[in-house]
């Protein structure tokens, strides 16, 4: 039996968050596949600014996580409180409107949609012109459609991709796409942006470039980020709460440092001591 | 002369099976099933254009637009009664309810409208003149036969733009992909299908008006073997590509009025469906399809 170590709702939030409300909580969240209890009473909060980190060892239910917060997943038991809103029976397409965006562990791009067009689906929702104003060109199409385009550029921005906005997203080489990724879920319009393993398959640099670009992405846009993550230099180097799940359960939560000094998790990743 | 004119009549015919053609192209590039139903909701048009404009003495134009409107209901009622349901349900399951869908509407159609064959108002629609004459009068083009193609041409273009570049355009290409992901960036998936299914479903009633102007005598099953024709376009062009479903349609009415005209009355639609098997023995995923090479 692993030692269990208490586990406290609001222990995690930076100081410049502690005055405001966390822009997502989740309460004993959980859900069972059948008889098969995935995982169960989550208890995380994150502030509005916070780069949080999600770690664990492999099928520690990090990705179920993730979908049951976008609701991929209807949870079985537990709140999740979203900008304090109980999203309880919303659709995957409502939590998104409502603010919550995510990239994929496997990139899941539109691959045959240009690169430009993949992040107009992200701004989908941001559009507001009707389908007949779209079938038949009326003057607000054109207007929003050249505001869509400004704000797709401006977004591939961020990430130095404008050149390749007319390219075919499968067509770009795989760090480009992790990047697409992550920008067409900022088109989104996101409180909270749910990176799942934004490094996998990245070179140290490339890696070292993810970090500072993560960071910039906090500061541009004032959004809590989450994110999944095997690479430990990048989670203690940016995370501020880290939160580790083993067998579907939290086993430890803290800072950097408090984590990496944590028993459980030590034990978690390298299995017990053998006692003498 | 004669050549010529074959030609034209293949372009013809064609054209409205690359209308129907589109139907079953865009349902199968976005929802991922073959609605078997769609041949069936042509001669719901058809049928819908006749009482109006036969019956109700309606202005022709209204006749359209009237047919346009109740299929686009119809094939919007469809998906959600029928085939929504059965959206996470193995593809089989949904074939077969698209069968079921189809004889459903034909024998309602027996019912509401009787097996007697209808007279379609060809006339009145297209007015009674004969047509354009070319060549001195050697060759002669109906009007049926130019608005055909005219509109064919018409619904390509706008079609492709509307899909290569409005938002609702890019929502059925991002849920042809992946719905997955489309839903986790905002896109209303249900929508974007019922959209699809009326896009289409007006399109049929449009092809309806106009097969049934070439070919007036209108029965319940009327729409059964343009439809099936129609699906074999779709798939010799490479289901889910709208270029394939115009490419295919006008390569199946051309060797269908070619083999009708110079080999055999009885034999045309074996040939058609035999050039079918032989291009998908060479091209498996149609002129126009995409080769999918499965990663190893």
């Amino acid at each position: 039996m692993s030692k269990m170590v208490s586990v406290q709702r609001q222990a995690m939030v930076p100081e410049r968050d502690a005055g405001k409300s966390p822009i997502l909580e989740c309460i004993g969240l959980g859900i069972d596949f059948g008889g098969l209890t995935a995982v169960d009473e989550i208890n995380l909060t994150i502030g509005r600014t916070e780069i949080a980190g999600l770690i664990g060892p492999n099928g520690a239910g990090k990705t179920t996580v993730f979908n049951l917060l976008t609701k991929v997943y209807q949870p079985t038991r537990g709140t999740i409180l979203l900008n304090g809103i109980d999203t309880h029976g919303m659709s995957t397409v409502q939590v998104n409107q409502a603010g919550i965006a995510r990239t994929f562990q496997n990139i899941r791009l539109f691959s045959a949609l240009s690169v430009e067009d993949n992040v107009k689906i992200g701004l989908h929702n941001q559009l507001p012109y009707s389908m007949w104003e779209g079938v038949f060109r009326l003057p607000r199409y054109w207007k929003r459609e050249k505001e869509a385009h400004e704000k797709a550029m401006e977004l591939l921005s961020i990430f130095d991709m404008q050149d390749m906005a007319k390219y075919r997203a499968g067509s770009l080489p795989y760090g480009a796409q992790r990047r697409l990724e992550i920008v067409r879920a900022l088109a989104t319009n996101p409180g909270i942006l749910l990176l799942d393993e934004p490094a996998a398959g990245m070179n140290p640099s490339e890696t070292a470039e993810l970090m500072y670009n993560i960071r910039k992405i906090r500061d541009m846009f004032h959004i809590a980020i989450m994110l999944i993550e095997h690479d430990m230099n990048l989670v203690m180097g940016i995370c501020e709460g880290i939160c580790v799940l083993n067998y579907g359960k939290v086993i430890a939560k803290g800072a950097p440092a408090e984590i990496q000094a944590n028993p459980a998790v030590i034990e978690a990743y390298l299995g017990k001591k053998k006692e003498a | 002369m004669t050549f010529l004119s074959y030609v034209i009549n293949g372009v013809s015919l064609g054209s409205i099976y690359a209308i129907i053609a589109l139907g079953y192209t865009m349902v199968y590039g976005i929802a991922k099933m073959l609605n078997f139903a769609h041949g069936d909701v042509i001669m719901v048009g058809a049928y819908i254009c006749f009482y109006a404009v036969s019956r109700f003495a309606l202005p022709p134009l209204l006749g359209i637009v009237l047919a346009m409107l109740v299929c686009t209901v119809l094939g919007v009622v469809i998906e959600r009664l029928a085939y929504k349901p059965l959206r996470s349900a193995p593809s089989l399951a949904v074939l077969i309810t698209a069968i079921g869908m189809s004889y459903f509407l034909q024998n309602m159609a027996q019912l509401l409208w009787t097996a007697n064959p209808k007279v379609f108002p060809t006339a009145a629609i297209f007015g009674d003149k004969t047509g354009l004459g070319l060549f001195g009068g050697s060759l002669k083009i109906s009007y049926v036969t130019i608005v055909t193609i005219v509109t064919c041409l018409v619904i390509m273009v706008g079609l492709t733009l509307f899909t290569r570049s409005t938002k609702m355009g890019k929502a059925m290409r991002a849920c042809s992909e992946d719905k997955g992901a489309a839903q986790l960036m905002g896109i209303n998936v249900n929508l974007t299908i019922s959209v699809t299914f009326a896009i289409g479903s007006a399109l049929a009633a449009i092809a309806g008006v106009l097969l049934c102007s070439a070919y007036p005598n209108l029965v319940p099953t009327t729409g059964s073997m343009p439809g099936i024709k129609a699906f074999t376009a779709a798939v010799f062009g490479g289901i889910g590509s709208i270029p394939g479903a115009l490419l295919g349609g006008l390569l199946l009415g051309v060797i269908e009025i070619f083999a009708r005209a110079y080999i055999s009355t009885q034999l045309s639609d074996a040939i058609v469906f035999a050039v079918l098997i032989v291009v998908l023995l060479v091209k498996p995923a149609g002129l126009l399809g995409r080769q999918v090479r499965e990663k190893v």
